[in-house]
């Protein structure tokens, strides 16, 4: 028996780690490219911006600020309707992508603007001094400058969506959080819990350290 | 030549550049100078469209500066290189790229030869052929400005405007900054704007100056002109000259050696044939681009001023009674 039970818990936690993986390297994915958008407007807009526009970035602000205070558990069900558009169902892996993209976007959204923001403004005026047009100035220092910076956000974005992917067990979309809490929690299976919670701390551990090389290497 | 005519500009209610007009020769250097907050980075900044003026004209080689045509603000901008007090020097880009970076704003490639030629002929000009791949935070100060230097000249400018770009430098890298600077002029032809409050920055290499003062342009000139013979307090302040350190008994008069003259051992010789005692109770020489000059402050006895005027008087030096 203790052989058998042990071969299933591996094969279980195997698919609940491919399944972390799938979602949070997808969710990663779509919302770094998605949250670029709102992060630039904001960025120009901003006053000390090269297009200050005051309603645009008082607004989009706002906007990010709501969708960041909306709690996860809150979201994963009100964007069931919106899920079955884009995935075609609401239950599963594939389609929990959708609610924990949306729920990075306005995170990630902010980290990147402040990350650009953070540009040595003296840089920036050096730029405009040759007579750079803001589209350059956007692209050749900006955003160049930030990239060590951004990824340290994006290092912060894959652990919160790590954490944010076991409460996608609520809408079926599994995951190594998901097993923990059903076997390890609610049956009482302390093996479980330990071994996820192992796994867990690893993978932590490894995107840090990752994110520590890279940051050291681009900077 | 910039021509600059009765330039204003206010920031929210506070006038910061009062009508201010000068002129900026062909192959000159050109220091405009005063205490923090006369405006003259906000005037460095308007000749080269950084910041916009509420009225006057800044007139470039017959283009005027104007914020409202952006494609010839632009061209103006090409033709004027400029640095900096912090370098402003992109972090991830290494000497070679942080100077090849105008070019990319102009779509000129950095690949083709002719380019990469310039690009190491620039980095050899200011002396760093050797840190041709370092990052900016390997420099040091005066390095990371030679590389902000050679930024500046990629893109074969006739101006170079420097906006305290010595003022974070110890005294021996200032040096040797400024007489890159010197170079640049003479054997490029480049015309230098230099604005500063450094007097050392004045001495050693500007042609002519203006004395910046809240705003407004208070005196203009040859540097040994303004500052040896100070004709306004303000400046008195700036040079901090210490005069109220002076006897208070018998009469000080001030001599002042203006170039030719200060060769000439006047001092000696009045001691010599008039024979009268009298006490040197200050004195200062200064260099101004390799020439001496200088004032010297006497304490003569109340009856003898008449004699030592007359003998001053003669020998045609400049002096007064303080």
């Amino acid at each position: 028996m203790g052989i058998v039970s042990n071969a299933s818990m591996g094969g279980v936690i195997l698919t609940a780690l491919w399944q972390t993986l799938y979602m949070v390297f997808w969710s990663t994915l779509f919302s770094v490219v998605i949250g670029f958008i709102p992060a630039i407007i904001l960025t120009l807009t901003a006053p000390d911006g090269l297009r200050p526009i005051r309603p645009v970035y008082e607004i989009l602000s706002f906007l990010v600020n709501v969708f960041r205070s909306f709690p996860f558990v809150i979201l994963l069900v009100l964007v069931i309707p919106f899920t079955r558009l884009v995935v075609g169902k609401a239950i599963g892996t594939t389609a929990s992508i959708v609610p924990l993209t949306l729920s990075a976007i306005p995170f990630i959204a902010r980290i990147i603007e402040t990350s650009l923001r953070e540009t040595d403004p003296g840089v920036i005026e050096a730029a405009k001094s040759f007579g750079a047009s803001n589209w350059q100035i956007l692209w050749r220092v900006y955003i160049k400058e930030s990239v060590p910076r951004i990824l340290n956000g994006v290092v912060l974005l894959i652990i919160s969506l790590v954490g944010y992917s076991a409460m996608a067990g609520t809408v079926g979309g599994g995951g190594i959080g998901d097993i923990a809490i059903r076997f390890g929690y609610q049956q009482y299976r302390t093996d479980y819990l330990v071994v996820c919670s192992i796994i867990l701390i690893v993978f932590v551990q490894l995107i840090q350290m990752i994110g520590n090389h890279l940051y050291k290497r681009l900077s | 030549m910039i021509e600059i005519s009765n330039v204003r500009k206010s920031f929210q209610d506070v006038e910061v550049l009062k009508g201010i007009s000068l002129e900026i020769k062909d192959h000159e250097i050109y220091g405009i100078v005063g205490q923090s907050g006369a405006g003259k980075s906000t005037l460095l900044r308007c000749i080269n469209g950084l910041e916009p003026y509420d009225s006057g004209k800044i007139v470039v080689d017959g283009t005027l500066v104007s914020s409202q045509d952006k494609a010839q603000l632009r061209n103006l901008q090409k033709r004027m290189g400029m640095i900096f007090q912090s370098f402003n020097l992109l972090e991830r880009l290494d000497v070679y790229e942080n100077v090849a970076l105008p070019m990319k704003f102009w779509g000129i490639s950095t690949k083709s030869e002719e380019s990469k030629k310039k690009i190491r002929e620039l980095i050899g000009l200011v002396g760093l052929e050797e840190k041709m791949h370092a990052k900016p935070r390997e420099l040091s100060g005066g390095q990371k400005q030679r590389v902000a230097i050679a930024r500046a000249l990629v893109l074969d400018p006739q101006f170079l405007l420097c906006d305290e770009a010595t003022s974070a430098l110890d005294p021996e890298i200032t040096k040797g900054i400024l007489s890159l600077l010197q170079r640049i002029n003479r054997e490029m032809g480049i015309t230098v704007a230099i604005v500063t409050h450094q007097m050392e920055v004045v001495k050693q290499i500007c042609g002519r100056v203006a004395f910046l003062h809240n705003g407004s342009v208070l005196a203009q000139g040859r540097p040994e002109e303004l500052f040896i013979r100070p004709a306004h307090p303000e400046i008195k302040a700036f040079l901090r000259d210490s005069s109220e350190l002076l006897p208070t008994e018998g009469v000080n008069i001030q001599i002042f050696f203006l170039g030719e003259d200060s060769g000439e051992p006047v001092v000696t010789q009045m001691a010599r044939e008039l024979g009268r005692d009298f006490s040197i109770c200050w004195a200062k020489l200064e260099d101004f681009r390799d020439n001496v000059y200088g004032s010297l402050v006497l304490n003569v006895e109340e009856a003898d001023k008449e004699a030592v005027c007359n003998f001053l008087e003669s020998k045609k030096v400049a002096w007064e009674v303080l």
